[in-house]
């Protein structure tokens, strides 16, 4: 069906878009709303690792593998980022305040083997997520450790998360512990569970075959 | 790579109320190829003028339903969607839909138990897909069901959760009422804490599987527990809803 079905007596709240402001519309992908709650979803249970036993790795195709401890890690250079997060439960959030690591730095202490193009983000709990360096590199991802000006909340991914804003929300992989980088794809926690491999929610892909 | 999952346009068959606030709809659907209790769908409702909004809902119903799922919507009264499937929607209307969708908050009879389902108000709907079918499978799996709810009147799904427990198949159900109990009653009258958790899990032990469906708070409080409990993360698995509270 591609043509839409109108909803007999649907005339729906509307949102921005009739208020007038368009920038806000925007910046709204389609099928989502605007929230501003920061809604939490999460497969199971909030994991804990103590900061004094938390690292971050970066290995697999690289010449040399690298470990960041805590410490470590918050003193590489950080900045401020100001994003707006789509989650594909159809919640988009605008302007959510971070600060974090640039993925891009991260990959400065490493030589990438010339066949790498893919990072597998795995994090405490087991969780993984698949992106393209494509989709990572260049600005595009972050791994943060503050939101809203305080330390990230377990609930939220803490200590460290990683955050992906032109994907949808769970390629932003909660209490993330290194980056597998690889020469070949594979899907993650979710991707293996129907959800879309990319995950580009201007694209609307939500589910597998989108 | 499987095929997309298309929308398509379902047909409102019933509607039953379960509580003042809450009431279900079954939807008759073209083609299903059939859902895993736990899963939800997506609809989308769309305005004269091509305005259109698309929101998620957990299905009720077990699949062995040939051709229907049922929804159970609780209505917000600010919400955008839950106030016209609650108030404008009759049976007969058409509303486009698309699943079932999700792979990991599900349970069917062959992953066997014993089985504690853990629901918050609205939480409980993927929990009665999962009850639903195993009384359907005549699955001989132990299960317990711990269902928070605010007042006596708001428990969803009561008179058939106490219709479930009369078949006496080894289902138990516990409510608890946070806000306010009827006289006489003779359940827990608490938010969930430990506890109530482990006094419900007692006969279980670490082996159970749980399924946790709720606003933040309580699912928060509740897998945190279990963990504390002995509880293996990976045989805990939850569903929220809501904001984070902080």
């Amino acid at each position: 069906m591609t043509e839409r079905f109108v909803t007999r007596g649907f005339e729906g709240r509307r949102g921005p878009k009739d208020a007038g402001q368009a920038d806000v519309a925007s910046r709204i992908p389609p099928g989502q709303y605007l929230t501003t709650d920061f809604p939490v979803l999460s497969a199971g249970p909030t994991p804990r690792t103590p900061l004094d036993r938390w690292s971050f790795s970066m290995d697999g195709l690289v010449h040399q593998p690298v470990g960041w401890t805590w410490e470590s890690f918050l003193a590489l250079p950080s900045r401020d980022w100001t994003v707006d997060i789509s989650c594909v439960t159809k919640w988009t959030k605008l302007d959510m305040r971070w600060r974090g690591v640039s993925v891009d730095t991260l990959f400065e202490h490493v030589d990438l083997d010339p066949t790498a193009a893919f990072a597998i983000a795995w994090s405490d709990g087991g969780y993984t997520t698949n992106l393209p360096l494509e989709d990572i590199l260049n600005g595009q991802a972050f791994v943060a450790f503050e939101y809203d000006g305080k330390p990230l909340s377990p609930e939220h991914g803490g200590p460290a998360r990683l955050v992906v804003p032109g994907r949808y929300f769970w390629k932003s992989a909660k209490w993330v512990r290194g980056l597998r980088i690889q020469s070949r794809d594979e899907p993650g926690f979710w991707e293996s569970l129907g959800y879309h491999n990319r995950g580009d929610q201007w694209l609307e892909e939500r589910y597998s075959g989108d | 790579m499987a095929g997309p999952i298309s929308w398509q346009l379902a047909t409102v068959t019933a509607i039953r109320d379960e509580t003042p606030t809450v009431r279900s709809l079954t939807l008759r659907l073209p083609t299903w190829s059939g859902h895993r209790p736990g899963q939800h769908v997506d609809l989308r409702l769309t305005a004269e003028d091509g305005y259109s909004v698309e929101r998620s809902y957990s299905i009720a119903s077990e699949p062995e339903r040939a051709d229907v799922v049922e929804i159970t919507v609780e209505r917000i009264d600010d919400g955008e969607v839950s106030p016209f499937l609650d108030d404008v929607v009759v049976v007969g209307d058409r509303i486009e839909l698309r699943g079932p969708i999700g792979g990991y908050f599900v349970w069917e009879a062959p992953l066997g138990g014993p089985l504690l389902l853990v629901a918050g108000g609205s939480g409980v709907v993927p929990l009665m897909a999962m009850l639903r079918h195993r009384s359907h499978a005549g699955a001989p799996v132990s299960a317990r069901l711990l269902c928070s709810s605010r007042h006596f009147e708001e428990i969803i799904y009561r008179e058939e959760l106490d219709h479930l427990v009369s078949n006496a198949d080894g289902l138990k159900v516990f409510h608890t009422l946070t806000r306010s109990q009827p006289p006489g009653w003779s359940g827990f009258a608490r938010r969930i804490d430990e506890r109530m958790l482990a006094e419900v899990l007692e006969p279980f032990g670490i082996s159970a599987r749980a399924y946790l469906c709720g606003p933040t708070a309580l699912v928060e409080t509740a897998a945190n527990v279990l963990v504390r409990l002995g509880m293996p993360p990976d045989r805990v698995r939850t569903e929220r809803f809501g904001p984070s509270g902080t």
